[in-house]
């Protein structure tokens, strides 16, 4: 007999086993019988011509199976790689969109972009087979910076996109906003890059495809969040498999962050392969690779003005952003800088208006798209420093600028002028509870201290509020969503009464298999141990759209928990019938049925039992089994926020920053596991802390090579780099999901940059500096501190 | 050529081109997948395997390195003898949330019971600079400090008992 272990504890994780004792189950893991490998040729040139491509010499090379190009995708006739959304410009007129073939055809626009896949009997033969092959490349110039890539004379990516804009997108009142400016009696002003980000999950991407000719079926095995979401772009608009032919399988994921939620090339050509080569084919990506094909995040540049009263109040808030789209649109890659960025520039503040224009631009780099945060981390830096900005030129204490603007608790449900509407939130009580648990009033004492020694230290804020969840259809559909964006959950209880949930999210480390059991064990009243979860399997689950945007449990939850509910209705007809009492008068507690106001009772096991073998049992009017299926598609976003404190010390002789103490209080709603949800908010955070310290993707300007093409040369955040963290909860409820649940996977990263970069520049201020661009590395703050116009001197 | 160590506590003979890397070897022709491949630069550490009691990183270590020695894998890794326990340390980092997505772990446990004996009075600022050459995106690593002091604990409070 085990036990009920239900919402707000937090025990151990269930999937912990397997990967404590190297009994993971990760795509690179798996072999098929008879299995190929693939190896993927791609572009050395940012930007390129193909004259041809001479196919002989590897063909003829040792254990080769076959070689393919875009020729052979063309003689196919296959689809190219999608877009999920279609977002349109002021006008209306729809975003350019040229296609992506799987297999470049003409031209190559980035350095990665996919020549050719190359089959043979070993990867050691695939390698050699593939530096055979002869590629005929006409070099043209690369552009890699979007204030370069409109410019005039640019290279153009594409015949048909003048000045590689993708679309010029706004939002929100332009002539209100002006009029506020007019009127306002200070305005900041502020020019930011936003840095280009790698994500870079543990686990390179990899795939294995597999045809069954006998049954006309494919699998592939696939690092993905979402393989549902690849069944139908792949089956349905790429490859022309019918859904029922082509099973995918995501298996163990070694971490996501956006990299794996989308639909890749990789995907499509060794799926497409398998059937040509009839034997299974397996590619698994070198670290190198994944720099050079793994989507990229974040790269705007921005400008920035906030227009204020005279006592500080925020009147109106204008951003013009440049935003890279890389050398082609992937799967969600033009609705992050636009439909994630510009809804949050209200932030937890009562700006009455806003105005957001956004260019979404093609360069010679990798596709950008989702990278943990997506939209809202760049949208909260933006915000946050320019509040900094504001307050220093106003003389205005930090804390204060920010509380005379904050929502009040009492507001809520707060309509912004940028669509969205916050159902619930406490800015201010998030905001007290960091200046407590980050101890601020003695951080004057800490400050002097650092002096001593020569250093100095700086405080750093940062608030944040943020649209996860993702999303409400209707609404995603009105902003060019061409999916849906509900999740499915079936609870199949089993005769004997344990449980397997069948759920359309995917667990790549956020713990779904221990805190889906604990809703299922708190609602039904089974033991802990009698649930399992099960996912990322097309073949076994019956429909999803995968885990991102913070989705999982609030509305992978929610299906499960509304799931978990048609059970218990159900149980409660067959209890009624067994117990021979009117329905409405059976309860359902505790995993048992009773009759109101009796100590009759049937145990939750024995309904099970009775569904299975109804012998007694009413079969007119009730199918016999106990499983139950339910779909949600939530009426509106959940908008988690929270209060950053970050604390740094500056050595003025080298220009390092290191991250002294960390503070976050952030309101995620209904806590299911608090060990679980903690975990989220450090690994989160430490994200947000690469980004403001330590991580930049760079480009060369002239031939689009990235410079930053491997763990050597992109610097990631490593456990010496860091404090203990102090993380806390100030939740209010979610009040529309049905646990009170918001998001807490993106939440860290959401918060985090711009709080460690305003203690950059507040521990700098003394030397005048007003704004530090990320990553604020050594390098970068040496430089600045040797340009200061103050000697460079603790004080 | 043939090589021939002792594997998890088992005399095993293999035979294997010169050129193979240890971590390709394990994987692929043992199938002892515990051991991950996370890059092609030495950096990340999912592949720390011990050499002679010494941790090492697989990837940057040819086969016949091993002819002779003692390899010690994750799949090796067993708590008290007699007992179905995990090791100590894998114990700690359950116990204390060391992992999420599990990618980088058994480089991390491989690392972190290295620390632990070479050094029993592990201080944080000790498994901080001790896991710099393991990379974790998940964690922010705050869980895996906690989880190897607490594993070094119980490794010491065992050799005591």
């Amino acid at each position: 007999m085990g036990n009920v272990i239900g919402i707000g504890a937090a025990p151990k994780r269930k999937e912990d086993q397997r990967f404590l004792t190297g009994r993971g189950n990760y795509v690179a893991d798996i072999k098929r019988p008879g299995m190929t490998a693939g190896v993927f040729v791609r572009s050395p040139h940012g930007h390129a011509v193909i004259r041809g491509i001479n196919k002989s010499a590897a063909l003829a090379a040792p254990g080769v199976v076959a070689v393919l190009t875009g020729d052979d995708v063309a003689a196919d006739k296959l689809g190219s790689l999608p877009c999920g959304w279609g977002i349109t410009d002021a006008k209306g007129v729809p975003m350019k969109e040229p296609p992506y073939p799987m297999l470049a055809q003409g031209k190559v626009r980035f350095v990665g972009d996919i020549v050719a896949f190359v089959v043979a009997e070993t990867p050691e033969q695939a390698s050699a087979a593939a530096e055979l092959l002869t590629v005929d490349y006409e070099v043209l110039p690369s552009v890699v910076g979007v204030l370069d890539a409109v410019g005039p004379g640019a290279p153009q990516l594409f015949d048909d996109v003048p000045n590689n804009i993708c679309c010029d997108w706004e939002l929100g009142d332009k002539a209100a906003v002006e009029t506020a400016f007019k009127k306002a009696a200070h305005v900041a002003k502020l020019s930011l890059v936003n840095n280009r980000l790698i994500g870079n999950p543990m686990e390179p991407r990899a795939a294995i495809a597999e045809y069954e000719p006998g049954t006309d079926r494919y699998t592939l095995w696939t690092t993905s969040q979402f393989p549902h979401v690849v069944r139908f772009l792949m089956g349905a608009l790429v490859l022309n498999i019918p859904q029922h032919k082509l099973r995918v399988v995501a298996p163990d994921v070694g971490g996501g962050f956006g990299v794996k939620q989308f639909h890749y090339g990789e995907e499509a050509v060794i799926t497409w392969a398998a059937k040509r080569v009839r034997r299974p084919i397996k590619w698994v990506a070198s670290r190198s690779e994944g720099y050079v094909s793994d989507r990229h995040g974040r790269d705007h540049v921005t400008e920035a003005e906030l227009a204020l009263d005279e006592t500080g109040k925020f009147l109106a808030f204008r951003v013009k952003t440049l935003a890279n789209m890389g050398g082609y649109l992937s799967t969600f890659g033009p609705n992050i800088p636009t439909n994630l960025y510009g809804p949050l520039l209200g932030g937890v503040y009562t700006t009455p208006a806003i105005y957001c224009n956004v260019k979404v631009v093609f360069t010679n780099t990798v596709p950008v798209d989702a990278y943990r945060g997506a939209g809202r981390p760049e949208a909260t830096f933006v915000l946050e420093r320019i509040v900094d900005v504001a307050a220093a030129e106003m003389g205005i204490d930090r804390v204060e600028i920010r509380r005379r603007n904050m929502i009040p608790k009492e507001a809520y449900p707060y309509q912004t002028p940028v669509l969205v509407q916050y159902d619930s939130g406490d800015p201010v009580g998030c905001l007290d509870g960091a200046l407590v648990a980050a101890d601020v009033k003695n951080f004057g004492a800490r400050k002097a201290a650092s002096a001593s020694r020569g250093k100095f230290r700086g405080l750093g804020y940062s608030t944040y509020v943020e649209a996860c969840g993702l999303a409400p259809s209707r609404f995603a559909g009105r902003l060019g969503a061409r999916g849906g964006l509900y999740e499915s959950a079936t609870v199949r209880v089993h005769p004997t009464g344990q449980v397997t949930v069948l759920i359309g999210t995917h667990n790549h480390g956020q713990g779904h298999e221990t805190t889906f059991a604990q809703i299922v064990s708190d609602r039904l009243g089974v033991a802990f141990e009698n649930v399992d979860i099960v996912f990322g399997d097309t073949d076994r689950v019956q429909f999803g759209m995968g885990t991102y945007g913070s989705r999982s449990l609030v509305v992978g939850g929610a299906a499960l928990s509304k799931a978990a509910d048609k059970v218990i209705v159900k149980g409660k007809k067959i209890a009624a019938h067994l117990l021979e009492a009117a329905e409405v008068d059976i309860q359902f507690e505790a995993g048992k049925f009773s009759v109101a106001g009796t100590d009759r009772t049937k145990t939750f096991e024995e309904i099970a039992g009775a569904a299975y073998v109804p012998h007694d049992y009413p079969l007119e009017v009730l199918e016999p089994g106990l499983e139950e299926q339910a779909y949600y598609d939530p009426v509106n976003f959940t908008y988690p926020g929270g209060c950053h404190i970050a604390e740094v010390e500056v050595d003025p002789e080298t220009g390092t920053v290191t991250l002294v103490n960390y503070t976050a209080v952030d309101d995620v709603g209904t806590v299911i596991n608090p060990m679980i949800v903690e975990g989220q908010l450090h690994g989160g955070i430490v994200q947000g802390v690469g980004q403001a310290l330590y991580e930049n993707a760079v480009y060369d300007e002239g031939s689009g090579q990235l410079l930053s093409g491997s763990l050597m040369d992109y610097c990631m955040p490593r456990a010496d780099h860091l404090p203990m963290m102090t993380v806390a909860t100030h939740s209010t409820l979610c009040t529309h999901t049905p646990m009170g649940v918001k998001g807490c996977g993106e939440v860290g990263t959401i918060g985090s940059p711009a709080a460690v970069i305003n203690a950059v520049v507040d521990a700098l201020s003394h030397l005048g500096v007003t704004h530090v661009d990320m990553p604020a590395t050594p390098n970068r703050i040496w430089r600045l501190l040797q340009n200061a116009s103050l000697p460079v001197a603790a004080e | 050529m043939q090589i021939s160590f002792t594997l998890n506590g088992r005399p095993t003979t293999v035979e294997a081109e010169p050129a193979t890397l240890v971590a390709d070897l394990l994987r692929e022709q043992l199938n002892l997948t515990g051991t991950h491949i996370g890059c092609d630069t030495s950096q990340c550490g999912a592949c720390v395997v011990h050499l002679d009691g010494l941790p090492v990183k697989s990837c940057t270590l040819l086969a016949p390195a091993l002819d002779g020695a003692t390899l010690l894998t994750i799949e090796g890794l067993q708590g008290a003898p007699g007992s179905n326990l995990m090791h100590p340390m894998q114990e700690a980092f359950r116990e204390h949330h060391g992992l999420q997505c599990g990618f980088c772990t058994p480089g991390m446990l491989m690392t972190a019971i290295a620390l632990a004996t070479e050094k029993p009075d592990l201080t944080e600022a000790d498994v901080r600079h001790g896991l710099e050459g393991n990379i974790c995106r998940c964690t922010g690593y705050q869980n895996i400090v906690v989880s190897v002091m607490a594993g070094a604990a119980a490794m010491n409070a065992a050799k005591g008992g």
